[in-house]
């Protein structure tokens, strides 16, 4: 048995990216310490529930319990505590905001922009570099990211609707807002989900590990479709991707 | 102390009372400026207010369940079938709205209000030795405040545009933008939800100010800061909590009011895009500014949920132990504690808005820290029944059950600290789970157990022990049928606020469960009348929860019954002290008099003596002096605890 296999019992869904592995690791350390205090102190009331009812004990004790353990718990508690923040929390937040491979240039930058009720995933073209943007222009017939098109980087952009696809192995930088309301990017397999913000551009990073087709779901209420603004993540291997990314027609109308 | 003499002295004074002196019906039950009186009024309008948060869930948990069938009963009502679609079921914007009520009704309309408002009331006063609250008629503003706040959040279903449905958390900019549509902005549900917040937080500012002005002011001659029982120092650390935390979302309604009628933009930022349109405003603004105005509010908010709770808890534990609360001072700094360092957790609600280590990491150690204080409080509770000779009365198995529901909702509070863990449960059923087990198990059961203790005091009859027991476990088993499948829902990813119970996430929510050749399988395929052998799903879930919200509506019934039939039925008292408790409210006429005290009460020693060696008897009430205790030297017992 292995030790992460608590999450397992606890029907975690796949987790199939580096860091989601690490975050399960941590997790399942949490899980077994719950479970060590819940079965602990559920055992201990339990017994002191039964030990001293009426019946069995008529009189109280005026001093119960004189013995310092429950202090020793709290101690340990605590110091369970400050291991989980300074050997897991700490790092490895670092690792999501401070390390992100934003100078990589095996990285894959893509923008995802909410709007009731669907995603838009704005990917760079060719060039790798993402086009600006302004909000001011978005058209929802023919500019539906408001793409500068002065802008040389915005010349081969390209999006997709609702469908995220991303190679395996590599990292990918995604740069999520929102056009109206407040959503949520929620890719529950890469364990990894962000707040998409109007107004805001915020990135969070990933390593895919596995292939596969999965649910995108929205993770902050929209509105009343937001039960049913589901998107589709796939991660396919690189050469897959490669071919796919090279198909795919700038959004902007060639001059 | 002759508890039937001072009984009898009561009944005989009551009588005199009523023929000569009393109050016209209206100023002494309606506008009243006994604080007990206005307890009660509190105390009932919360229970109504909370049968009616229930409603909304259990119409919200039908659509969970059986998102394409129509609602039963309530589609044939023409007064609720406007709400629903054509073939009468419920749609994502009904759901919203009962989802964003939900918890606000639950929140600031019944849990508050039934545990500061109307034990905070009605107890407070009677345990310190005072005869009233420190301002009556401040309490009884609060009191309609309060009330306005209520029929202004229950009209606003009725209005046109319904009730708010962007979230109890009403962000910005969909609590901005939703509604637009409708002629008269200031009479939609989004702008009055804002008008019923303002009173509401006004309603608790002048409760919080009129407790504190009290605690400190009224206590009784000998009833020193040490002496208080744990219950008025917990009212003391929420009257803080409410007093400082509010004014922010009062502000920020304010603000957001603005941003709807008068076409300011405090959160809404430029370039907003809505429904493919450019969205005419100033602009500039932030969401996240409302985000914190409303957390700097939402999670102190959580501790006045809880300390009232922890209160109750611990006047019925001693009580019913028959021996003192172990460790009262260290849980009355736990107390202090907590309720400072929840002002310093309010982040942990927005971990995935952007933020950086430096940010991240002094929430992530406040959070963490804050567990300190709840796993002492929670503790000392436990302990405090070593050694007892337990009682198991109705308000002692309510009291009992709350310390392991309160402790599956901390222990699961526990990854939620954490930025990095956030990442996958963040908005799924396992944050659902956690904050229903610490306000629905755990806070509501405190409560309960109050009623049933104080029941006597307010009453002079006592509740049916058998009907308590019919309400004690049935919703012991299904409070938990609801909220323990959320934990495994969320960690497979199922996200909260969705109509349809996560159906339309296909691949997540048809993770398997059980497969249906197992034992579990077979009993979920029978009760649920589905097909031997079907294998269980990680969405066939909804189907116990749902089931449980349910038969825990039926479980109430006893509840009800009991509270309205011992009214008039109960068992008689026999003394002011039914419980042999010994705290002051038990030294007051049953019921207490206006004015509570025939005369001005003495404390003579700590709260909890119970089972003091030496004593004639297993309790030394507060308000019996030293010589008639028959203990050798109680006052050095006294000392020495």
């Amino acid at each position: 048995m292995n030790f992460d296999s608590i999450n397992d019992a606890l029907w975690m869904t796949e987790v199939a990216s580096e860091h989601g592995a690490a975050g399960n690791h941590m997790l399942a350390v949490l899980h077994w310490f719950m479970g060590a205090l819940a079965v602990g102190w559920g055992l201990f009331l339990v017994y002191i529930l039964w030990r001293f009812r009426a019946k069995k004990q008529p009189k109280a004790q005026y001093h119960g319990v004189t013995s310092h353990f429950s202090t020793h718990l709290e101690i340990g508690v605590v110091i369970v505590e400050v291991v989980l923040l300074l050997g897991f929390a700490y790092p490895l937040w670092a690792k999501r905001v401070d390390d992100m491979p934003k100078d990589d240039p095996n990285v894959l930058r893509i923008r995802a922009v909410g709007e009731q009720f669907r995603w838009t995933f704005h990917y760079a073209g060719a060039d790798k570099m993402v086009g600006l943007t302004d909000p001011f222009r978005i058209s929802a017939a023919t500019n539906a990211i408001g793409l500068v098109s002065e802008d040389p980087n915005a010349k081969d952009d390209f999006i997709t609707i609702n469908d995220l696809v991303i190679p395996k192995g590599r990292p990918v930088i995604i740069q999520v807002t929102s056009k109206d309301v407040i959503h949520g990017l929620a890719l529950v397999p890469m364990f990894i989900q962000q707040d998409a913000v109007p107004g805001r551009e915020i990135p969070m990073w990933f390593v895919p590990t596995k292939t596969g087709e999965w649910d995108i779901v929205c993770a902050q209420l929209c509105g009343a479709g937001h039960a049913q603004m589901a998107a589709t993540l796939r991660v396919v291997e690189a050469e897959e991707f490669d071919q796919w990314y090279a198909s795919q027609t700038p959004m902007l109308p060639k001059e | 102390m002759s508890a039937e003499a001072t009984l009898h002295d009561a009944t005989g004074h009551a009588h005199d009372g009523h023929d000569h002196h009393d109050p016209p019906f209206w100023k002494k039950y309606i506008f009243s400026t006994d604080h007990k009186v206005i307890g009660i009024q509190y105390g009932f309008t919360a229970l109504v207010f909370m049968a009616v948060g229930f409603f909304l869930m259990m119409v919200m948990r039908w659509s969970i369940a059986y998102p394409d069938r129509p609602v039963p009963f309530l589609a044939d009502l023409p007064w609720f079938q406007s709400w629903l679609d054509a073939d009468g079921k419920v749609t994502g914007e009904l759901y919203n709205m009962f989802g964003a009520m939900h918890g606000t009704i639950m929140i600031f309309l019944g849990v508050v209000p039934l545990a500061f408002g109307a034990f905070g009331n009605y107890v407070t006063p009677l345990q310190i030795g005072a005869p009233d609250m420190a301002f009556p008629r401040l309490n009884m503003a609060s009191y309609w405040c309060f009330f306005l706040g209520g029929v202004l959040m229950f009209v606003s279903f009725f209005l046109p545009s319904g009730a708010a449905k962007a979230g109890w958390t009403n962000y910005s900019p969909l609590a901005t933008t939703t509604d637009l549509g409708y002629a008269n902005q200031f009479w939609t549900g989004q702008t009055q939800w804002l008008f019923a917040m303002a009173l509401l937080i006004t309603s608790s500012l002048l409760g919080a100010v009129n407790f504190i002005a009290t605690i400190i002011n009224l206590r009784a001659k000998g009833m020193t800061w040490m002496r208080l029982p744990f219950f008025v120092w917990a009212m003391l650390v929420t009257g803080f909590l409410l007093l400082l935390a509010f004014p922010p979302l009062e502000v920020a309604a304010i603000m957001q009011i603005m941003d709807r009628l008068v076409g300011t933009s405090f959160f809404v930022p430029t370039g907003l895009n809505v429904a493919g349109q450019p969205f005419d405003v100033a602009g500039g603004g932030s969401p996240l500014l409302y985000q914190h105005l409303f957390w700097f509010l939402g999670h102190p908010e959580v501790y006045v949920l809880i300390l009232p709770a922890f209160a109750i808890v611990a006047e019925i534990i001693p009580c019913n132990t028959r021996r003192p609360l172990w460790g009262y001072k260290v849980m009355v700094y736990a107390a202090m504690v907590l309720g400072f360092l929840s002002f310093i957790v309010w982040a942990h609600h927005m971990y995935l808005t952007g933020m950086g280590t430096s940010v991240s990491t002094f929430f992530q150690t406040t959070t963490v820290l804050i567990s300190v204080p709840s796993v002492i409080l929670i503790t000392s509770l436990l302990i405090s029944l070593w050694g007892g000779s337990i009682r198991f009365n109705s308000a002692m198995l309510f009291a009992t059950a709350f310390i392991p529901m309160f402790g599956i909702g901390g222990l699961t509070g526990l990854p939620l600290a954490f930025n990095n863990l956030v990442l996958h449960l963040h908005d799924t059923y396992y944050v659902i789970g956690h904050f229903h087990y610490v306000v629905a198990p755990g806070t509501i059961f405190a409560l309960f157990a109050g009623i049933y203790h104080w029941f006597p005091k307010h009453t002079g009859r006592m509740m049916s022990e058998k009907l308590g027991q019919l309400h004690f476990w049935p919703s012991l088993i299904f409070m938990n049928g609801i909220f323990l499948p959320m934990f495994f829902q969320g960690m497979a990813g199922f996200h909260r606020r969705a109509f349809d119970g996560g159906a339309a996430y296909q691949q997540i929510s048809s993770q398997l469960f059980m497969p249906g050749d197992s034992v579990f399988g077979g009993i979920f395929n029978f009760l649920f009348g589905r097909a031997a052998g079907q294998d269980i799903l990680m969405i066939d879930l909804n189907l116990i929860m749902s089931a449980s919200a349910w038969l825990l509506a039926l479980a109430q019934i006893p509840f009800v019954i009991n509270l309205f039939i011992s009214v008039f039925n109960g068992k008689k008292v026999t003394s002011d002290n039914p419980w042999d408790a010994t705290t002051l409210e038990w030294a007051t006429p049953t019921p207490p008099p206006h004015g509570n005290f025939l005369t001005e009460p003495v404390t003579y020693r700590t709260a909890y003596e119970y089972s003091v060696p030496g004593a004639d008897e297993d309790f030394l009430p507060q308000f019996v002096p030293d010589k008639e205790t028959g203990a050798p030297e109680p006052a050095k017992v006294a000392a020495k605890h």
